[in-house]
């Protein structure tokens, strides 16, 4: 064995990891944030199922979830198959499928911690922001946005550590192929179905042990300059 | 008011009438009714008085366009607010009010400076009477416009937000308890402030209170509130009972408006005390 240095099966791993769940954050949080807004600020009929249809990846075993989107985004499948017809898109087995299962899977968890720091969002200060003459969207960008970033971190890292370490779901939709679709956990898997796998298990679990880390560092230091910003 | 205050400044500001804001509206609040009808004049204090529960910061509300009355109308400057009859109900973003919480609201998240703006920035300048300068020499708070709201006092934040709603050039200013909040050495520190608004600028206030002695000491006329109806209406004599800790504020208000002073958003007798 080599010791500390990575195979490119591992470097590989690594890089895909971090582009899915760099993508599925990125495309989620949009989604997250105005989901989030709806949920803390709306009321309307239906609502509760919404809510529900939202939190269903958390609840769901991970491979129903990976299962439903085969069906639903598979080349066959309803959406899948639109996707594929129109734009020449395919989801199922490549990474942006990845990407997806992991976006799915986090969505839950970043719409709970936005929705928290929506609903601390005094809307005393909305009232205001509107009899100083600023309109819906402009009260979203200004005042309620800004006030909800402690949640907006918080949701962020725990949908970047949750699209890490998907793996139910990932295995389900988009399989398991070396360099497309095999994220750390996935290739840490494999490395422990194989014989002389350990030492690469142990460093693909440092590794995620290392990531996590920093992520949560980082989240705890961006809160506290935010926490400083508002003391100013 | 007296007839000094009816003649304009032969400006822009000719289309002021006497009677600058009209409220008549009813609510039924599940088992409170709420009956109220008053009428404001152009450039002086109305206090809603009266007991917790009154329904004055309904009122307040609806004026604002934060609450919606089942029937009635509001017209603010002429401008028709609200109609029940015709369906009309102006969003408080269009109403061209400044509203002082008692509470103060100020967004945490930005400067004291960053505050006074905000409403203001939305503005044609064409439409602004006041600029910031004189706002925040007025209010005194030329040192507190880099911080943040966390670090200004209760009296202070309350001065921020008596600003901040003024820059918007307002037709009319509402405060609900403005002062509620504060010990009595920050009211009496507020108090001039309050009473020098309704002298420097033209803009009717609505006051809300519950305390006597504030509203004897800023407002013009009295709106008695009990039990969701208006029991009276009268005007209030300032001129013998001075406000505490500010001499020489409860003089006559008709005779030191200078003419033009609304349109340039300076103040001249600021230059000659």
């Amino acid at each position: 064995m080599q010791g500390w240095h990575l195979t490119p099966m591992e470097w590989e791993a690594l890089g895909l990891s971090l582009r899915v769940s760099f993508l599925a954050v990125a495309v989620s949080l949009p989604a997250g944030i105005g989901a989030a807004w709806i949920l803390s600020r709306c009321r309307f009929p239906g609502k509760g199922l919404l809510d529900g249809f939202i939190h269903l990846p958390l609840v769901l075993p991970p491979v129903v979830t990976g299962y439903l989107l085969l069906v639903l985004l598979g080349r066959k499948g309803i959406i899948g198959g639109f996707l594929y017809n129109t734009f020449g898109i395919t989801l199922a087995f490549t990474w942006k499928g990845a990407a997806v299962a992991a976006a799915v899977m986090a969505f839950p968890l970043l719409v709970r911690a936005v929705r928290l720091s929506a609903d601390a969002v005094d809307a005393g200060l909305e009232d205001a922001a509107r009899t100083l003459g600023a309109g819906r969207m402009r009260i979203f960008f200004t005042i309620t946005l800004p006030l909800m970033v402690p949640g907006i971190i918080t949701g962020t890292i725990l949908a970047f550590a949750r699209s890490l370490g998907e793996f139910g779901a990932t295995i389900t939709f988009v399989s398991n192929i070396r360099g497309e679709t095999q994220t750390l956990p996935l290739a840490l898997y494999s490395l422990t179905q194989v014989p002389d796998g350990e030492a690469g298990a142990l460093r693909l679990c440092i590794i995620s042990v290392v990531l996590a880390m920093t992520a949560l560092v980082l989240s705890e230091w961006m809160a506290r300059r935010f926490d400083t910003l508002m003391k100013g | 008011m007296t007839a000094a205050n009816a003649v304009t400044d032969g400006s822009k500001n000719s289309g002021i009438t006497k009677n600058s804001v009209d409220v008549r509206v009813q609510k039924q609040q599940g088992e409170f009714y709420l009956d109220v009808s008053f009428t404001a004049e152009q450039a002086g204090v109305t206090a809603l008085f009266g007991p917790s529960g009154a329904g004055k910061t309904s009122v307040v509300n609806m004026v604002a366009g934060l609450y919606r009355p089942d029937r009635g109308r509001i017209t603010i400057k002429d401008r028709c607010c609200f109609d029940g009859e015709k369906g009309i109900h102006l969003p408080p973003e269009k109403r061209r009010i400044g509203y002082v919480f008692q509470e103060a609201r100020l967004f945490p998240h930005l400067t004291v400076h960053a505050n006074l703006i905000f409403g203001m920035n939305r503005q044609k300048p064409s439409d602004r009477f006041v600029g910031v300068d004189p706002v925040v020499a007025l209010l005194g708070i030329e040192s507190l416009l880099k911080r943040r709201p966390a670090r200004l006092s209760g009296g202070e934040k309350q001065r921020v937000a008596i600003g901040r709603a003024l820059l918007c050039s307002p037709d009319l200013l509402l405060m609900d308890e403005p002062l509620a909040s504060l010990d009595q050495a920050r009211k009496e520190e507020l108090l001039p402030f309050i009473r020098a608004l309704s002298t420097r600028f033209r803009i009717p206030i609505l006051y809300v209170s519950h305390q006597m002695e504030e509203i004897a000491c800023v407002a013009d006329s009295l709106v008695r509130l009990e039990n969701g109806r208006v029991t009276d209406h009268t005007p209030v004599s300032r001129n013998n009972m001075p406000c505490p800790g500010m001499p020489g504020t409860c003089r006559p208000r008709t005779g030191d408006r200078i003419p033009g002073s609304r349109d340039t958003g300076r103040f001249p007798w600021d230059d000659h005390p």
